[in-house]
């Protein structure tokens, strides 16, 4: 197949769903000539044009609530919004507005939009530019939250969430832009709420979200060669969660290290734990669940305190043997 | 005494001679903050004002020491400009304990709230409800400084801007706005960002004064900062102050200028505010080409040697980490 990168693939998504559907369009800031922030709109104003490939000022209020109002009277728009740290300014609108109109009206009018936005730390741009803030959207009612970690899962995902009646917020890791995957040219969805197991294992899961499913994997293979067998699961979209595939995994595998790059406290992977700690894979786990997450710290310029700032390979090794050497005691 | 221009009562020949020379420090700092970049030697990303001296020289020139300022992305200009040691700047953009953030914060976040300098900042139109803020407290304790508030054309766009703005209009607040404007935000060119011819008259929706000044001559800015400064300073509140300028450099290190053409960057070049400055100096017999020339190496050398002290400068310890986060 043909491999192409995360961001070519998100590229692909758009600009094939806005050949097919006359509806959807880009706003955004600097998404025009200058091709985006990190290059995903380049080319698309030349194929498009200026009014379908909307090149806004900075006013992330205002681009949020004319994507929501153009959303909700008939348009499929996609925001570009330049940095996620960036929705703090859009906030209202999101959370206020797009999340909400619907059940506020009772059921009338939909918000058939998506807003995507590049997350996480690693390219040295330090506190206001490289947080990973997706707990905060999986906490308001209304919003999908979507985080693909592969070019595959970007396309598919997009496509799905292009197609879904209903706000998406759509993280996409800076990290992950360059790296590349098979993709195949046509234009194919990826159901929102459904994880994928990215590795088969039989000791330990680890869910993992976004980048850190790459280190996740990583962190298999160290430790396949001292025999031990992981099995990574992504959950792709954190809200819908895919809870069953969470759950068979840690059935079979009866332990479950969770890890995002968001900060740990009031991380979703509080919300993965417990998922576990409430359903009936409970009674299999044979150890406590371990979460790792970044520390709760703004992200530092630095780049050896950026990394000691979010987890890195040996805190997943670690982890998971921490969870091999420990036991449940059994009260026989 | 100075023939063919006016100037501020306080800008003496002797400061005229250091903000020549100040200019040219903050082109070389960035000139050679563009270099490392280019090779790969500082991590993350960076604004420079290479171009824009005037703007931030002239501004804070008229100040005072206990005056503050809130600065931008594109900050290391208003940095200088309002004392900072370029040592110190350059050791925090190589990561180091001996920066003005202790590595932690990087180019877009150099403070240093000694010299009243409250901080750059990473979010476009982040600083100027802060400078209202800073304005407030004078005001509250009657501690008669004024707050000078730099921010970008492109800034004047967030809501941010009007709401601050308004604020200190109805608050009588001693903010002086400076908008730089360089013709463009990242790409977006501001003829077509914004449907008023000037940035400035936007002060008018405020009921506030709103000026226009070439931010290439550093006379022009000083003189009318300088009013806006008085003005703010006697409690009759704040004023738009809007410098028309233009960044010589991308927007940040990676970018391919496709938005704007060859010629005009030449045109704009031929503007130099180093250069004008320079002219009248030695016009009025101020300087000698000499002396100019010997001014200009001696920041040079400042610089490099910025650049010997941030090598030199220890890497923060990883138990840093968790530092500083809570009071
Ligand atoms: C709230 C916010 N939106 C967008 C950005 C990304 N960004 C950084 S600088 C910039 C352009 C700012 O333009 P302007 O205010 O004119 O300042 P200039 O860069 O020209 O000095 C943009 C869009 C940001 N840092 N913060
Ligand atoms: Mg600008």
């Amino acid at each position: 197949m043909r491999e192409i990168t995360y961001l070519e693939a998100v590229r692909e998504a758009m600009s094939q769903e806005m050949r097919e559907n006359k509806d959807v369009f880009i706003l955004g800031e600097d998404i025009g000539v200058y091709g985006g922030a990190f290059g995903v709109t380049r080319g698309m104003i030349e194929e498009f044009g200026e009014e379908r490939v909307r090149n806004t000022p900075i006013s992330e209020s205002a681009i949020a609530g004319t994507a929501i109002g153009a959303a909700l009277t008939g348009m499929r728009p996609i925001l570009e919004l330049q940095f996620s740290d960036f929705i703090t300014i859009s906030m209202d609108q999101i959370v206020n507005q797009a999340a909400k109109l619907r059940y506020m009206y009772g059921g009338k009018g939909k918000v058939p939009m998506v807003l995507r936005t590049p997350a996480g730390s690693g390219t040295g741009a330090a506190a206001q530019h490289s947080q990973s803030l997706e707990a905060w959207m999986t906490h308001i009612p209304g919003l999908k939250v979507v985080q693909p970690s592969t070019a595959y899962d970007a396309k598919g995902l997009l496509k799905a969430a292009m197609d879904d009646d209903n706000p998406v917020i759509f993280y996409e890791h800076k990290l992950l832009y360059k790296t590349k995957g098979d993709v195949p040219e046509k234009q194919y969805s990826i159901p929102l709420g459904k994880a994928d197991v990215k590795r088969e294992g039989t000791d330990v899961t680890i869910v993992a979200t976004a980048i850190m499913v790459h280190k996740a994997l990583e962190a298999a293979v160290e430790l396949e060669k001292e025999g031990i067998s992981v099995e990574v699961v992504d959950p792709r979209t954190l809200v819908p969660l895919d809870t069953e595939t969470i759950i068979e995994s840690v059935k079979k595998t009866s332990r479950l290290v969770v890890v995002h790059e968001a900060v740990k406290r009031g991380g979703y992977g509080g919300e993965i734990a417990s998922v576990i700690a409430e359903s009936d894979a409970f009674d299999y786990l044979d150890a406590p669940i371990k979460r790792l997450g970044g520390k709760a710290v703004p992200i530092p310029y630095n780049p050896k305190l950026e990394k000691a700032a979010v987890p890195q390979v040996p805190d997943i090794i670690e982890a998971v043997k921490e969870t091999l050497n420990k036991r449940i005691a059994t009260h026989a | 005494m100075i023939k063919t221009v006016k100037l501020p009562p306080q800008i003496t020949e002797e400061k005229l001679v250091n903000l020549f020379k100040e200019m040219w420090l903050i082109r070389f700092f960035d000139e050679k903050v563009d270099e490392f970049f280019a090779k790969g030697m500082i991590h993350g990303t960076t604004h420079l004002c290479v171009g824009q001296e005037a703007s931030a020289s002239g501004a804070c020139a008229v100040l005072e020491d206990r005056d503050k300022i809130t600065s931008t992305h594109r900050g290391h200009g208003h940095c200088i400009a309002k004392g900072a040691e370029v040592n110190r700047m350059m050791a925090e953009l190589f990561g180091r304990t001996t920066g003005y953030c202790k590595g932690k914060g990087g180019s877009m976040h150099i403070a240093d709230v000694d010299k009243g300098n409250l901080g750059a900042n990473g979010i476009v139109g982040g600083g100027i409800p802060l400078a209202v803020g800073a304005g407030l407290t004078s005001k509250m304790k009657e501690e008669g400084y004024v707050v000078l508030c730099f921010f970008g054309d492109g800034a004047s766009n967030e809501g941010s801007f009007h709401e601050a703005i308004n604020l200190a209009s109805i608050w009588d607040l001693p903010v002086v706005f400076i908008c730089e404007n360089n013709q463009y935000g990242m790409s977006g060119p501001v003829k077509e960002m914004v449907n008023v011819e000037n940035i400035a008259d936007r002060a008018a929706a405020y009921g506030i004064p709103g000026k226009v000044v070439d931010g290439n001559d550093i006379i022009d800015v000083m003189n009318e900062v300088n009013e806006a400064v008085e003005r703010a300073r006697n409690g009759k509140g704040p004023s738009i102050i809007e410098a028309k300028t233009y960044r010589w450099k991308g927007h940040s290190k990676s970018d391919a200028k496709k938005y704007r053409t060859r010629e005009e960057e030449k045109e704009w070049r031929e503007k130099d505010p180093i250069g004008r400055l320079r002219k009248l100096l030695i016009d009025e017999g101020i300087l000698t080409e000499e002396k100019a020339d010997q001014l200009k190496q001696e920041a040079k050398k400042e610089v490099e040697d910025s650049v010997e002290f941030a090598k030199k400068s220890p890497e923060p310890s990883i138990d840093t980490l968790m530092e500083d986060i809570y009071a």
